[in-house]
């Protein structure tokens, strides 16, 4: 491919949209233990767990992920291991999904939380923030619910440009939420899925299993998978009535920018 | 060295009326009373009141049939005591170090210290007219015990003074009993007994067998208040006797006087910031970090506005510490202005000095977890920041406590790891109308926040009892279900109590968790 050389220094990065078309199709597709966007959203109902499920599996599988890029051996994963956790939720949050309960949380995390119920959703924007710029914090986790006055376009950019700053990734689960226009590197929508029946009782609920879709990243193309949280690997597999992945179709494009896909 | 301040209360009361002895206020029959289940009782009287009759410890209304026209006025003992400490610091000027003798006198280690004064005796004029021009009546005694001090200042004639080489013993035969400060009751026996004087009680302890005969009278009581063997041990020296130095600690405090009273906040805000550096040097000075500190505005009109800090860790960043206190100053109603502001940390920890290692500032950008905890406590408030803990007890949502952040855990039993717990629990659990085959069987369909889920895969019950121990005795059993619905919806329902339970009717279901 020698189309480099024609992007003028003038449009900066930008490319032509035939271009834009191959460089997606050449673009990788999402596998876990792939990089990690360090700002991702998850949209979920507000009935349900999965959101902050997939949330927490995803934390879990981009933190792992990282150690394995820095430390390699080096014993820097280690002491990323036991650095705490934040977890923000609004007020609304909290009486729609409940609180995080200590002794149902995973055990990579139960010892290392430390919670933030806020009231409004600015303040809890605010500790989103503060706690990204927080060097000794492994991750955060924020908990918003509907779409927010506050959490407009230029919020989420300075949560994106703090997390990319500081390298402390922030995964949003956004309960109830209209995907609106937001920065975050990657979006998914999450909702769930039958859990595999485990081994000695059939009719009881398996491990966790969500249906995740991704419908926009960086550097991605966009996909389904049903993901699985087995013990320390996070699972995915294809959907078994996907159809060809056309990414995500605009549904009514009546009152919503094209941008927010 | 014992001082006794042999009249506490009444040299107090004397001083915040600001009248002398047996002027002023002083100049009729007064006494001090203290509110009882009985009734108003003396703890202290003046001169005439004493010479009219009243006595300490004696009834209010006894006292007033012998003189009607005593004055009252009630005590303060909680007042008496603090002073008590101030007293036993300021005493310090006599020795190395002083411990309180509750409720009316202070003992100061002065040995080997008497010869900076001129002497024992030229020492406790000292303390006489110390205290005399402090408005205090005491009186003193230098002994190598401190039971034998407390004697002397109590029992002896003022100046009273044993030297290191002479026998205790035999110098304070002549005391009473009283003198080794005994229970009430133990007096009443040793006076029965006919044992009025410390001589008699050392004669008898001197041989073995007076010394057994008191051993085996006395063999139950084992506090030294009630045994007078073990007093008079302390007495001669026989039996070490600790006792608990008053050390005084001072605050960090700095502070700064305007020329101008300020009323904008920019100005505020410089002031703040320099108070802050203040502070920080300061602390650095001391090795130690503010863990609360307290800001305090004094106000052209007399108003004081003060402003308090929790922090998570101990710190003495300047820049930190005015960062949040600049979130705190919004609602502060400056007046006509404020002269003088005043910035002390009232609890410290001890921080070592560390070095500022420049490679590791530029190349770590974010901030500490402290100081993060620090900032959301401050805008959020120290209920929103907290660390979920468990605790024992088997009802879900008491098997869940909170803890500030940066707490250590505290040792709890380990979890059993055979029940599944959701990862998310509901703050109060939402009743949901549910559809089953039987009243105690598994549900079939359940109806929440006015959508049907149709249950596909159950496992339970798991059956939690009530805490009887906590509970009254109308509170059901609950039966645990964790669900999943057809679409995959994990939830964690119970159903409370059971229909043949004679608890109450038909059982109501509950939706209380979210499995991830």
């Amino acid at each position: 491919m020698d189309m480099a050389p024609h992007i003028s220094p003038a449009c900066g990065g930008l490319m032509r949209a035939g271009e834009l078309a191959s460089a997606g199709a050449l673009a990788p597709r999402w596998q876990p233990g792939a990089a990690h966007a360090l700002h991702a959203e998850v949209f979920a109902p507000a009935t349900e767990g999965s959101g902050a499920g997939l949330a927490l599996a995803l934390a879990r599988d981009g933190l792992r992920t990282a150690a394995r890029a820095a430390g390699a051996g080096a014993g820097m994963g280690a002491e990323a291991e036991e650095k705490p956790v934040l977890w923000v939720q609004d007020k609304r949050a909290r009486r729609l999904a409940g609180t995080p309960y200590r002794p149902g949380l995973p055990r990579w995390l139960a010892h290392r939380l430390i919670h933030v119920a806020a009231d409004k959703p600015e303040d809890a924007l605010f500790a989103l923030e503060e706690g990204v710029r927080c060097r000794d914090l492994a991750c955060v986790i924020g908990e918003l619910a509907g779409n927010p006055k506050a959490l407009d376009f230029t919020a989420s950019r300075r949560l994106t440009l703090a997390a990319e700053r500081h390298g402390v990734p922030l995964v949003m689960v956004r309960l109830d939420a209209e995907a609106e226009l937001s920065s975050a590197r990657m979006r998914w929508r999450a909702r769930a899925a039958p859990s595999a029946p485990p081994l000695w009782n059939t009719a009881a609920p398996g491990r966790p299993a969500w249906h995740a879709e991704l419908f926009r990243a960086r550097g991605h193309i966009p996909g389904e998978w049903i993901l699985r949280d087995e013990d320390d690997i996070l699972a995915a597999e294809r959907p078994a009535t996907g159809t060809t992945d056309h990414g995500d179709l605009v549904p009514g494009a009546d009152a919503r920018s094209l941008a927010t896909l | 060295m014992a001082i006794w301040c042999r009249e506490l209360m009444l040299d107090r009361w004397r001083h915040s009326e600001g009248c002398g002895a047996g002027e002023g206020a002083d100049a009729q029959p007064l006494v001090l009373i203290a509110e009882t289940a009985h009734g108003p009782r003396i703890e202290a009287a003046n001169a005439l009141a004493r010479a009219h009759g009243a006595a300490r410890g004696m009834m209010l209304a006894d006292a007033r049939t012998l003189c009607p026209q005593i004055a009252v006025h009630p005590s303060d003992p909680a007042g008496d005591l603090a002073f008590l400490e101030r007293f036993a610091v300021w005493s310090l000027r006599w020795g190395p170090w002083s411990a309180m003798d509750a409720p009316d006198g202070v003992l100061v280690d002065v040995s080997a210290v008497a010869h900076l004064f001129g002497g024992e005796a030229r020492l406790l004029a000292d303390v006489a007219k110390c205290c005399a021009a402090r408005g205090l009546t005491v009186s003193a005694g230098i002994a190598p015990t401190a039971g034998a001090a407390w004697a002397l200042a109590h029992y002896a004639a003022p100046g009273t003074v044993i030297g290191p080489d002479e026998d205790v013993a035999e110098r304070l035969a002549g005391l009473p009993v009283a003198a080794l400060r005994l229970d009430a009751d133990v007096l009443l026996v040793l006076r029965r007994l006919g044992l009025k004087q410390l001589g008699d009680l050392s004669g008898m302890s001197g041989d073995t067998r007076g010394r057994d005969s008191l051993h085996r009278r006395f063999r139950n009581r084992k506090s030294p208040a009630a045994n007078p063997l073990v007093r008079m041990d302390q007495l001669t020296g026989r039996v070490p006797e600790p006792l608990l130095p008053v050390v005084p600690m001072t605050m960090p405090i700095v502070q700064r006087r305007l020329l101008e009273p300020i009323r904008h906040r920019e100005l505020l805000d410089q002031v703040v910031s320099d108070l802050a550096d203040d502070m920080a040097r300061t602390l650095e000075g001391r090795g130690e970090g503010a863990r609360r500190l307290q800001l305090g505005m004094w106000r052209v009109d007399g108003e004081v506005v003060w402003r308090q800090l929790e922090l998570a860790a101990a710190t003495r960043e300047a820049a930190h510490i005015t960062r949040l206190f600049a979130a705190r100053l919004d609602d502060v109603d400056a007046g006509f202005g404020i002269e003088m502001l005043r910035l002390r940390a009232s609890w410290a920890e001890p921080l070592a000095l560390a070095q500022a290692d420049i490679e590791a500032a530029a190349e770590g950008h974010g901030t500490s977890l402290a100081a993060c905890m620090d900032r959301l406590t401050v805008r959020l408030g120290a209920k929103a920041v907290r660390r979920p803990v468990l605790k024992a007890s088997h009802l879900p949502e008491r098997a869940q406590g909170w803890q500030p952040p940066l707490e250590a855990e505290p040792a709890h039993q380990h979890q059993l790891a055979f029940h599944q717990r959701p990862a998310k629990l509901l703050d109060r659990a939402e009743p949901i109308a549910v559809l089953y085959a039987s009243p105690d069987g598994e549900p079939r369909r359940f109806r929440w926040r006015g959508e049907v889920f149709e249950v596909a895969r159950v496992e339970g019950p798991e059956r939690i009892a009530p805490e009887w121990w906590r509970e009254n005795g109308r509170t059901r059993l609950r039966d645990y279900y964790r669900i999943e619905d057809e679409a995959g919806r994990r939830y964690w329902i119970y159903r409370n109590g059971l229909a043949t339970d004679g608890r109450g009717g038909m059982p109501e279901w509950y939706l209380q968790g979210l499995f991830a």
